[in-house]
């Protein structure tokens, strides 16, 4: 037998203030010699708990029963020491956030070595030229002046580049990887999931894959362990899984999964609709700068420049770019959160570029807005119907919540929430509600325009569709013009009329998403696309190849 | 997040202190049990001192005659007299009184102002931010005795009285405790402020006068309980420091346990130790017991450093209400219901 990892019968059990509360029960799967199990799920379903398992890295709060065999070491039954000294040897770990894992006053070089310090004798100069070894196997250039490098000079991908390296340093059989690509852009993702298959050809590693994207398991994994609420659902090889789901969460799962191609025809459906009418534009941005101010001395940052784009009444215009592509501060800026710097922003009319807060205020009624993370959009203190009627009041339509109440009960039915969660506190809720809830708010004085701020990329994939079905509903029914905001090409896909990408504060292509999406051409929207997984091994190993090639034309 | 809400537990469960007791385990449950009952003593002793003292604070003498001083304990005074001829358990009894009222005059005029100031500065920002944060560091910086001395001459003018000297001691507190608090409700609105429900709040077009009350105000107060007892017990400290310095309240005003101490200096070294003994006691429990409270709901407002029971890994009385969004297994096919859509 030769399984690197194998997990019997484990059970997690936390102690919270509500009681103890099972994270994992009953959950067995073995990871054999160079094979990638990802462990898929959603948030909840206890995968990271699993994985930190096998690193005995549990808080004191939680108690484990069963069998994690790593070799022939039981890791629940190990004492501190022991533990100390299968980790890094036996099983290192990737983390989710690059940033985060490494520490910040000390270079990489010395962190890889810090590994092999804690496991062995090496002289500084040894243990450096390792350093140098592996930081070259992970693709870093030229490593022999990177290894004396500190974390913050390096990038968002580079340094999980170099959070792999030291997980690989000691040539672990096993790395667990919790989410490595979900804090990083489409592209970088796509480079990270090309390394670790090479880890794993290369080194012969065993890899762990946790991920909420079946994209990732897609492209990744041999083999796809479901998990839901703790258990462990459905496991099977990824052909098979994504070709013939057996249980009935896994097709539900994969049947939620935004794909791409699919709203072209919708859109196009929705433009002849509108043929004929071309009244005046709500939002009209024309060489629009937006300029963060520097530190005394110091140029600002520019993280819009020269943008131009109109938002016809009653269009959704899908704005798509990486992180600090500027796409959020530009949403900001029509919401009259972020102030511009330069060019012309007209927002229903108004002159956006040195407007004053008392101008624009009226002006807010006819704009909604809907942030990205659901749990912190609402005010804890106030109940759901409150936080809904606010609008209503602070525009003077409603004297308090109790005589907005009606009006709120029709916006909650509107978004198929049932009347009585309107009495509920927001923490009452589940993260698609509150999502729904915040859509109740900002389309109670029923705006014109709504902006909505990547609305669903803190949803699991379940709920997310849930939610961009509804906002496709409430846009037909409210008719209301909609910039929308995401990093994510097939959830823009899904919802919009015209797609924007930004890059780098630029905008690089516009036009129908159809056109976008199946011919575009600026280089990036292509890299974009290309690096995109889609949810399926076989077509994701075809766009696999297409992308090298793509990299290999640059 | 957990969809099947628990019925909410009764209004008195949920009271600040109440609850932090229920939620509490082990040693932290200990310390605050501790802290609680002190400081309930504390507040029994200060209200009803006038029934339990033998005597009262300025009481020198009964039908026998003067008490004479310097008794020691036993007879019909169980702690001795002072050198003044006082009763000792009667002067301890009845400085809780004062404490008391110490605690909450400064209390009361250092929170609304603080807090106030702490809003407009933190939500604000800009100048007067930095002037109010300028100006809060340099009182902060003062020395708290000597402020308080300047403060008891100004207000007493020399005069002692009960209220004066508690209003003396109280408002060289406040000065000294309005920083406190304004830094702390600062730095939570500053972190309020960032909070996405603020920003929908001004998208929606809320006005800045009802984001900060309504929005703000009421977020940031949570930390409040815990600076209260803090300050309560330095309060304690600087009138009973006043009053070894000599500008408390005379004992003919008001029982205090500074001055008591400031009078006994001379009995240590011949021996009489109950002169010093139970006021210096009286400080220090209830000093001890309000920081115990305080420090225990610090401590179990932190989920990092709340100890909670540990779990047995048995069979689990919530495992049916989980974090999923979406509902247990089971709820797969009527997913439609648990997302509101029935």
């Amino acid at each position: 037998m030769n399984n690197v990892l194998q997990i019997d019968k484990l059970k997690v059990t936390f102690a919270t203030d509500a009681g103890d509360m099972v994270a994992v029960n009953d959950v067995s799967l073995a990871v054999a010699a160079g094979e990638v199990v990802a462990i898929v799920g959603e948030s909840g379903s206890g995968k990271t708990v699993t994985a930190k398992t096998i690193l005995g890295l549990l808080p004191d709060t939680a108690v484990s029963r069963g069998a994690v065999l790593l070799g022939e070491n039981n890791v629940i039954a190990l004492s501190g020491a022991r533990l100390r000294g299968i980790r890094g040897t036996d099983v290192a770990m990737v983390f989710q956030e690059p940033s985060t894992a490494l520490n910040p006053v000390h270079t990489v070089g010395w962190q890889i070595a810090e590994g092999l310090r804690a496991h062995g004798k090496y002289s500084k100069k040894e243990a450096r030229a390792k350093a140098i070894d592996i930081l070259r196997k992970v693709g870093i250039p030229d490593p022999e002046s990177r290894v004396d490098y500190y974390p913050h000079q390096f990038s968002g991908g580079q340094k999980q580049r170099v959070v792999i390296a030291m997980a690989l340093v000691l040539e672990p059989g096993l790395i667990v990887a919790d989410e490595p690509t979900t804090a990083l852009d489409v592209t970088v993702q796509a480079e990270i999931l090309d390394l670790l298959r090479r880890v794993r050809d290369e080194f012969g590693t065993a890899i762990l894959l946790i991920t909420h994207n079946m994209g990732v398991v897609a492209d990744l994994a041999d083999r796809v362990v479901v998990m839901y609420q703790g258990d462990v659902v459905e496991e099977a090889t990824a052909i098979e899984l994504f070709a013939r789901p057996q249980d009935p969460y896994t097709q539900k799962l994969l049947a939620s999964v935004p794909r791409l191609g699919t709203g072209s025809e919708r859109a196009a459906e929705r433009a002849s609709a509108r043929v004929g009418e071309l009244a005046a534009p709500v939002v009209v941005a024309e060489n629009l700068v937006i300029e963060y101010p520097g530190r005394l001395g110091r140029s600002g940052f520019r993280a819009v420049d020269g943008v131009s784009f109109t938002i016809s009444p009653g269009e959704v215009l899908g704005l798509v770019g990486e992180s600090g592509s500027g796409k959020t501060t530009i949403g900001r800026a029509i919401g009259g959160l972020t102030k511009i710097t330069g060019g012309s922003l007209q927002v229903l009319g108004h002159e956006m570029l040195g407007i004053k807060e008392r101008a624009f205020k009226p002006v807010r009624s006819d704009i909604g807005f809907v942030f990205q993370d659901p749990a912190s959009s609402f005010n804890p203190l106030l109940t759901i119907a409150q936080a809904v009627a606010e609008p209503l009041i602070v525009h003077k339509r409603a004297k308090d919540a109790a005589s907005a109440r009606t009006r709120v009960d029709e916006l909650l039915e509107a978004v198929q929430l049932p009347k009585a969660f309107g009495d509920r506190y927001p923490h009452e809720l589940s993260g698609g509600q509150r999502q729904r809830a915040s859509l109740a708010r900002s389309l109670a004085l029923e705006p014109s325009l709504l902006i909505a701020d990547e609305p669903t990329s803190a949803l699991d994939v379940s709920v997310q569709a849930r939610v961009l079905e509804l906002f496709a509903e409430l846009q037909k029914e409210f008719g209301f013009a909609a910039l929308f905001i995401s990093h994510d090409l097939a959830v823009v896909d899904m919802l919009a009329d015209r797609i924007a990408v930004l890059y780098h504060g630029e905008l690089v292509e516009e036009g129908p998403g159809s056109q976008v999406l199946g011919a575009p051409q600026h280089p990036y929207t292509q890299r974009l696309l290309a690096s995109l997984p889609v949810p399926d091994p076989i077509e994701q190993a075809e766009r696999r190849e297409a992308l090298r090639v793509l990299k290999e034309a640059d | 997040m957990s969809l099947a809400t628990p019925a909410k537990p009764a209004v008195w469960k949920r009271l600040p202190v109440v609850h932090q007791l229920r939620q509490s385990v082990g040693l932290q449950r200990g310390m605050l049990v501790a802290g609680l009952v002190i400081t309930g003593i504390f507040i029994f002793v200060a209200i009803f001192a006038p029934l339990l003292a033998p005597y009262g604070y300025s009481t020198l003498r009964d039908e026998d005659g003067t008490f004479g001083a310097q008794q020691p304990p036993g007879g019909k005074h169980l702690l001795g007299t002072t050198v003044g001829g006082y009763d000792v358990l009667s002067r301890v009894l009845w400085g809780a009184q004062t404490a008391l009222s110490v605690i909450v005059v400064a209390v009361l005029l250092s929170i609304f102002i603080g807090v106030l100031l702490g809003l407009i500065s933190g939500y604000i920002g800009g100048w007067l931010d930095r002037v109010i944060i300028v100006i809060a560091d340099a009182v902060y910086a003062f020395p708290t005795l000597l402020l308080a001395i300047v403060a008891a001459i100004a207000i007493s003018g020399g005069q002692s009285s009960l209220w004066g000297g508690v209003f003396a001691a109280a408002v060289s507190i406040t000065v000294v405790f309005i920083p406190q608090y304004l830094r702390v409700i600062r730095a939570e609105t500053v972190r309020i402020k960032a909070e996405a429900y603020v920003e929908s709040a001004k998208v929606i077009g809320s006005g800045t006068g009802r984001i900060m009350f309504r929005h703000v105000l009421r977020n940031a107060t949570r930390t409040l309980p815990l600076i209260f007892t803090l300050n309560s017990s330095e309060a304690i400290l600087t009138l009973a420091g006043l009053g070894f310095l000599g500008f408390g309240i005379e004992p003919t005003s008001a029982a205090e346990w500074g001055y008591d101490l400031n009078k006994s200096i001379s009995d240590v070294t011949s021996g009489i130790w109950w002169t010093s003994v139970f006021p210096g006691l009286a400080i220090v429990l209830v000093v001890l017991g309000i920081t115990l409270v305080g420090e225990s709901l610090n401590d179990l407002a932190d989920p990092r450093l709340r100890t909670k029971r540990r779990a047995d890994g048995g069979p689990s009385t919530t495992a049916e209400t989980t974090v999923v969004p979406g509902g247990s297994l089971d709820d797969v096919p009527s997913i439609e219901a648990l997302e509101g859509r029935v």
